[in-house]
């Protein structure tokens, strides 16, 4: 479950800004840091489906962000997966992080991993014994189309490969929530289209997934809500 | 709330197709494979100028720690040995009390009953002549033709006292003794001894002022090696806190590392001290009572406390490594959400 209650964030304006050259009253203070979200507020059932959509430069990348924890709301009350992420102690976060998987626009593979063991990754986090993660790990690969390329280091691989070895350590820890920042980027049509039927697969088994997309095109091949941000702003949480 | 599965996930009533090349594969890698890095680090913490330096520091320590304890019973000994002796000196030591006496009882005799009688001696002995003779050997030499027989000069009784823990005032026994015994001389080498038992506790301190420097160093090069770690893979280690490692989880990664490349520099210091320190214990032997029979037997004798001084050296480095780069690791995460 994932509710948004008057959410805000804000980040630092510059570093030159966070050293502190900028006097301390309350009326500069407001100047140091920039407001990238205002006031969202939406509730996200278990095991929906979500476009998150808007313009480059809309928010998208920074409402992600507040959903798989790498950054906490500076404004209102943010629950993920039944959680309150405002107030909730630093030290229980990690446990939160391995119930969310991601899909990065940038991938974020371990270059000096191979594919095997950047999936095997987020299992061995979790302290999964050795011999009880490799047949999971496999049907993984198998099921992203790359149960030949195990041992291949990252840039041994395709942009696609290397994403779909992504979309293979987000799901491997059977995640409650799966998040995906722009995943057709780097993919062409076909690319794009298997990899909608992994996401949806994994939708329909339970899996709660939100991706963020500026490319009209696929959100029209596969219609589903959607939410619109612009300028920080959300426009509506209804269908698209 | 629904969890998410696995696709495909092999149930017991439908085998998975790929089953028999999952399992060789799980047969080949099913312990997690040696020295799995995923943050990096073998490149990153360099694995031989943090031991490096670590084995400068111990080397170091080795001799600051031999210090300490050479320092340390050298002012036990000045302490304990020669402040409980007392030599007191008595003119004409042959001479009769009273002339007329039937009793014969001479100023020397006189001089020993005394001590003996007083609190806090615990033996008063006069030299002999023989005694003496080998005490002044060095200055008027030994054998038929010399010593005390060819000596003409009138040489004092000495009669050698031992003190016990409380010892008596010493102004007033000279007193006492010279009212008795006119011209008898309390000689005590607490003065001398107090000055030389300060010099071995001040180098005693510098020596454990220098253990606690290096020590300090130590972590420093740990710290700035971590630190430097820390830069170099900073973004396998956001990418790691991003999955959900927790900070004791990638502070463990760097500790590992650390800890076994500083125990290692450890090791190394204190190995190339031993050979140091056995030279130094050699040249020192024929000071040391007793020691120069030991040194001819071929062994040089180290301070014994010095045996557990010098393994301790890599777990002490070890510790530094572990403790530094816990601390150095942990608070550089908490910029991380
Ligand atoms: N780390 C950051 N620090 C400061 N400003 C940022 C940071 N990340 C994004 N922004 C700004 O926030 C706004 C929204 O960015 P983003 O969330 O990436 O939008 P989108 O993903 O929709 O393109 C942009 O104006 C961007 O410049
Ligand atoms: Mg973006």
């Amino acid at each position: 479950m994932i509710r948004f209650e008057g959410v805000g964030l804000s980040y630092p304006r510059s570093a030159a800004m966070q050293a502190g050259t900028v006097p301390d009253e309350a009326g500069r203070r407001r100047s140091d840091t920039r407001e990238i979200l205002r006031n969202l507020n939406f509730f996200l059932p278990d095991g929906e489906f979500r476009w998150l959509l808007g313009p480059s430069g809309a928010g998208k990348t920074s409402v992600l962000r507040l959903l798989y924890l790498a950054v906490r709301p500076t404004a209102g009350r943010l629950t993920i997966l039944g959680a309150d992420i405002s107030t909730l102690n630093r030290t229980a976060l990690p446990r939160l992080r391995r119930r969310i998987g991601v899909v990065f626009q940038d991938f974020r593979l371990l270059g000096h991993l191979s594919a095997f063991d950047n999936v095997a990754l987020p299992l061995r986090l979790a302290g999964r014994p050795e011999g009880a993660l490799t047949v999971d790990v496999m049907e993984l690969l198998a099921w992203v189309g790359l149960d030949g390329r195990t041992d291949a280091r990252p840039h041994e691989l395709s942009g696609g490969e290397q994403q779909r070895v992504a979309i293979a350590r987000a799901v491997v820890a059977r995640p409650a929530l799966l998040l995906a920042d722009e995943p057709t980027g780097n993919l062409d049509d076909g690319q794009a289209e298997r990899l909608m039927r992994l996401l949806k697969e994994l939708n329909r088994l339970g899996t709660t997934v939100v991706i963020a997309t500026h490319n009209d095109a696929l959100v029209a091949r596969h219609p589903a809500p959607a939410l619109r941000l612009d300028q920080g702003r959300l426009l509506s949480a209804r269908r698209n | 709330m629904a969890q998410a599965i696995a696709p495909n996930k092999p149930s017991p009533n439908k085998p998975s197709p790929n089953k028999p090349g999952a399992n060789k594969l799980r047969r080949r890698k099913n312990l997690r494979p040696a020295g799995f890095d995923e943050l990096g680090l073998r490149r990153a913490l360099d694995d031989r100028m943090l031991p490096a330096l670590v084995a400068a520091m111990a080397f170091l320590a080795a001799l600051g720690l031999a210090g300490f304890f050479v320092a340390a019973s050298l002012a036990r000994h000045w302490q304990d040995g020669a402040a409980s002796t007392l030599t007191v000196q008595v003119p004409d030591p042959g001479l009769a009390m009273e002339p007329g006496s039937a009793r014969g009882e001479t100023r020397r005799d006189r001089v020993v009953a005394m001590l003996a009688r007083t609190p806090g001696v615990v033996s008063a002995r006069a030299l002999s002549d023989d005694e003496l003779n080998e005490l002044l050997a060095p200055w008027i030499g030994a054998g038929p033709n010399n010593g005390l027989e060819r000596l003409t000069l009138p040489l004092p009784g000495v009669v050698q006292v031992r003190l016990g823990a409380t010892p008596p005032k010493l102004d007033e026994l000279e007193r006492q003794l010279a009212a008795a015994v006119p011209r008898t001389l309390v000689e005590s080498h607490q003065v001398w001894i107090g000055r030389l038992a300060t010099l071995a506790r001040s180098l005693q301190a510098c020596a454990g002022g220098v253990l606690v420097v290096v020590a300090g160093v130590a972590a420093a090069v740990v710290a700035a090696a971590t630190r430097a770690g820390l830069v170099q893979r900073r973004q396998a280690i956001e990418i790691v806190h991003g999955l959900g490692a927790t900070d004791g989880y990638i502070a463990g990664r760097f500790t590992r590392r650390t800890t076994r490349l500083a125990a290692i520099g450890g090791l190394l210091g204190a190995t190339a001290a031993l050979p140091v320190l056995l030279g130094l214990a050699q040249l020192g032997a024929p000071f040391v009572s007793g020691g120069a029979e030991a040194a001819s037997a071929g062994f040089p004798q180290l301070p014994a406390l010095l045996w557990f001084g010098l393994p301790a050296l890599p777990v002490a480095a070890g510790a530094i490594g572990f403790v530094t780069a816990q601390a150095t690791v942990r608070s550089w995460l908490r910029r991380l959400p």
